[in-house]
């Protein structure tokens, strides 16, 4: 980015809710399903029927405000938003303008480069989705499905607080981690359950006011919003420092040729006429209701890693990844629960069981090891009954079949050497055998050490523990 | 506040109204009467009463979570001008 020119960057992001109904009827909410097959009367918008908002979507407004510290409002009012498109019924789409559920917030989230950012968000309303339209189906037809029609969103609207691509996105991963997390949104970004659109606007470094902003629709991976933005970047100052101005419009980010295209002409400029719906009196929650759901809620993402970090002593960048997600952050706890190390069980979860899973392609809820036989393991390192080589081989084992380590170790005749008597006589077993490198160990060539200890693992098959087996062949040697 | 031909003729776009040319000037003179009317209103001081978003005083009763309609689609679209594979059809539209 250019020096000259500062980037101003506010996001709207839409996350689809998480409930088995629709925001205001009783049609399911759920993806993929035969066109039309989910879209019911009030989707419609049939002469005659009457929304009726789900608890649950208001229910997960409360999660969104408490997780980012805003206010959620006791008092909220449905207003619509009028516009004319086929895929919209009843001619308007039901959201929230004045009054919306979620009141000023604010997140702090981190970069890849060490950075973080802190975001406002200003607020964050409820309001129903509209349908799709499928242009290319028929031959001068559009083809309406409706299923979308009534899908409960919120749509979460930022702070102009960003200034680079990569904040903007540092920020969105964070809201996305954050939805999943609470549970209000799948975040699958591939079937539009969370999408972006970015508000860009360039100025002079250094000025306060903001410059003319376009606004960017539909960015659907973090990939594309880094690149539509940075596309309008450059596009906008180029505009500008040719002499020319920026037109407030809406674009779109096409993908294949890595651009955006204006969208709507400017004499369709959205003028929604907005007016509180006449067929939803305001929503007014009681205490008891917002007080049970936030009770109810998982312990956030920030303070569960900052808990891994403080109280079990996981390394910072292991408490991260293990708190990526939900059910990685309970498969390792129940696994501490169960004895295991704390330390030892990030290290293994992330290394030997991650990597099981990449290869596998499975993910932790639907393989056989359990957090208690993987503790279990770990426990047999931390107290020398196996060596962590030997450990690998359990693991295999444990991996593959429902038995216990112990049951594996046993049966497998793993167990560590820890006998000095044993060791003594292995050592002795090696030095006997190998009498010229010995000799050479001794007149200096001490790397020869390395040597000898491989010879005695070798002999015991693996299973000597090898610190005492190093000390005692150093002992015996370096007489 | 009053209205002048050209803002009625955007209004009555946006509300995908066909107004004749000739009833512009007339209608821009009837609206422009109710927002004198609503203007009169304003001058009423209501500092200390809280704006009403709705006349019904009463409050919204939520519904629980559960699916309750099943597919209804043949029923639905028998008053459809036009369907196909389970889609409603239109004449095509692109933005």
């Amino acid at each position: 980015m250019s020096a000259a020119w500062e980037c101003v960057i506010g996001l709207e992001i839409h996350t689809r809710l998480q409930t088995q109904s629709k925001l205001f009827s009783g049609a399911a909410n759920a993806f993929g399903a035969e066109p039309n097959s989910q879209a019911c009367a009030v989707d419609l918008g049939l002469p005659g029927v009457l929304p009726v908002p789900n608890r649950e979507a208001v229910a997960h407004a409360v999660r969104l405000a408490t997780a980012i510290g805003a206010d959620f409002a006791r008092r909220s009012v449905f207003a619509r938003k009028n516009y004319f498109y086929p895929d919209l019924p009843k001619g308007y789409q039901i959201s929230q303008m004045a009054l919306p559920v979620v009141g000023p917030g604010v997140v702090e989230c981190a970069l890849n480069d060490g950075t973080t950012v802190q975001v406002g968000v200003t607020r964050a309303h409820l309001e129903e989705d509209a349908g799709k339209s499928v242009h290319d189906l028929l031959d001068g037809f559009t083809a309406i499905d409706l299923n979308r029609a009534g899908t409960p969103l919120l749509e979460i609207v930022s702070e102009p607080d960003m200034r680079s691509a990569a904040q903007a996105v540092a920020y969105a991963r964070h809201m996305h981690a954050l939805v999943r997390w609470i549970g209000v949104c799948d975040g699958n970004m591939q079937e539009g359950s969370f999408r972006c659109d970015a508000n860009v606007s360039i100025r002079p470094a250094g000025s306060e006011t903001l410059g003319t902003r376009t606004e960017v629709k539909n960015l659907n991976s973090f990939r594309f919003l880094e690149r539509a933005i940075e596309f309008e970047y450059t596009r906008q100052v180029e505009l500008l420092e040719d002499g020319g101005t920026v037109t407030q419009e809406t674009r779109l980010y096409d993908p294949e040729a890595d651009e955006t295209r204006a969208m709507r002409s400017k004499e369709e400029a959205n003028d929604y006429r907005y007016f509180p719906d006449p067929d939803l009196p305001p929503v007014v929650v009681d205490e008891r209701f917002v007080t049970a759901v936030v009770e109810a809620m998982p312990e956030l993402q920030h303070v569960r890693r900052a808990r891994f970090v403080n109280s079990l002593g996981v390394a910072p960048g292991d408490a991260a990844i293990l708190t990526n997600d939900r059910a990685t952050a309970d498969w390792f706890e129940a696994a501490v629960a169960a004895g295991a190390p704390a330390r030892l069980a990030s290290t293994w979860l992330i290394g030997e069981v991650f990597g099981r899973l990449k290869r596998d392609e499975l993910n932790l809820e639907h393989i056989p090891l359990t957090p208690e036989r993987f503790a279990g393991l770990l426990l047999r390192i931390e107290d020398d009954t196996i060596s962590g080589k030997i450990a690998k081989r359990v693991f295999e084992a444990l991996w593959e079949s429902g038995d216990t380590a112990d049951e594996i170790i046993e049966r497998e005749g793993l167990k560590q050497i820890t006998d000095s008597g044993a060791i003594d006589s292995l050592v002795d077993e090696v030095i006997a055998a190998n009498p010229s490198q010995v000799a050479e160990y001794r007149a200096g060539k001490t790397k020869l050490m390395g040597f000898l200890v491989g010879a005695a693992m070798k002999v015991s098959a693996g299973k000597a523990n090898p610190a005492q087996l190093n000390a005692a062949l150093k002992a015996k040697l370096d007489i | 506040m009053s209205l002048d031909k050209e803002e009625v003729r955007t209004i009555a776009h946006l509300a995908r109204l066909s107004v004749e040319e000739s009833r512009l000037e007339p209608i821009a003179a009837e609206l422009s009467r109710v927002l004198e009317f609503v203007d009169r209103l304003n001058s009423v001081d209501t500092r200390d009463i809280e704006p009403m978003s709705n006349p019904v005083s009463s409050e919204l009763v939520l519904r629980e979570d559960v699916i309750t309609e099943t597919d209804e689609r043949e029923q639905l679209q028998k008053p459809a001008p036009a369907v196909h594979e389970g889609y409603f059809t239109v004449p095509r539209v692109i933005e």
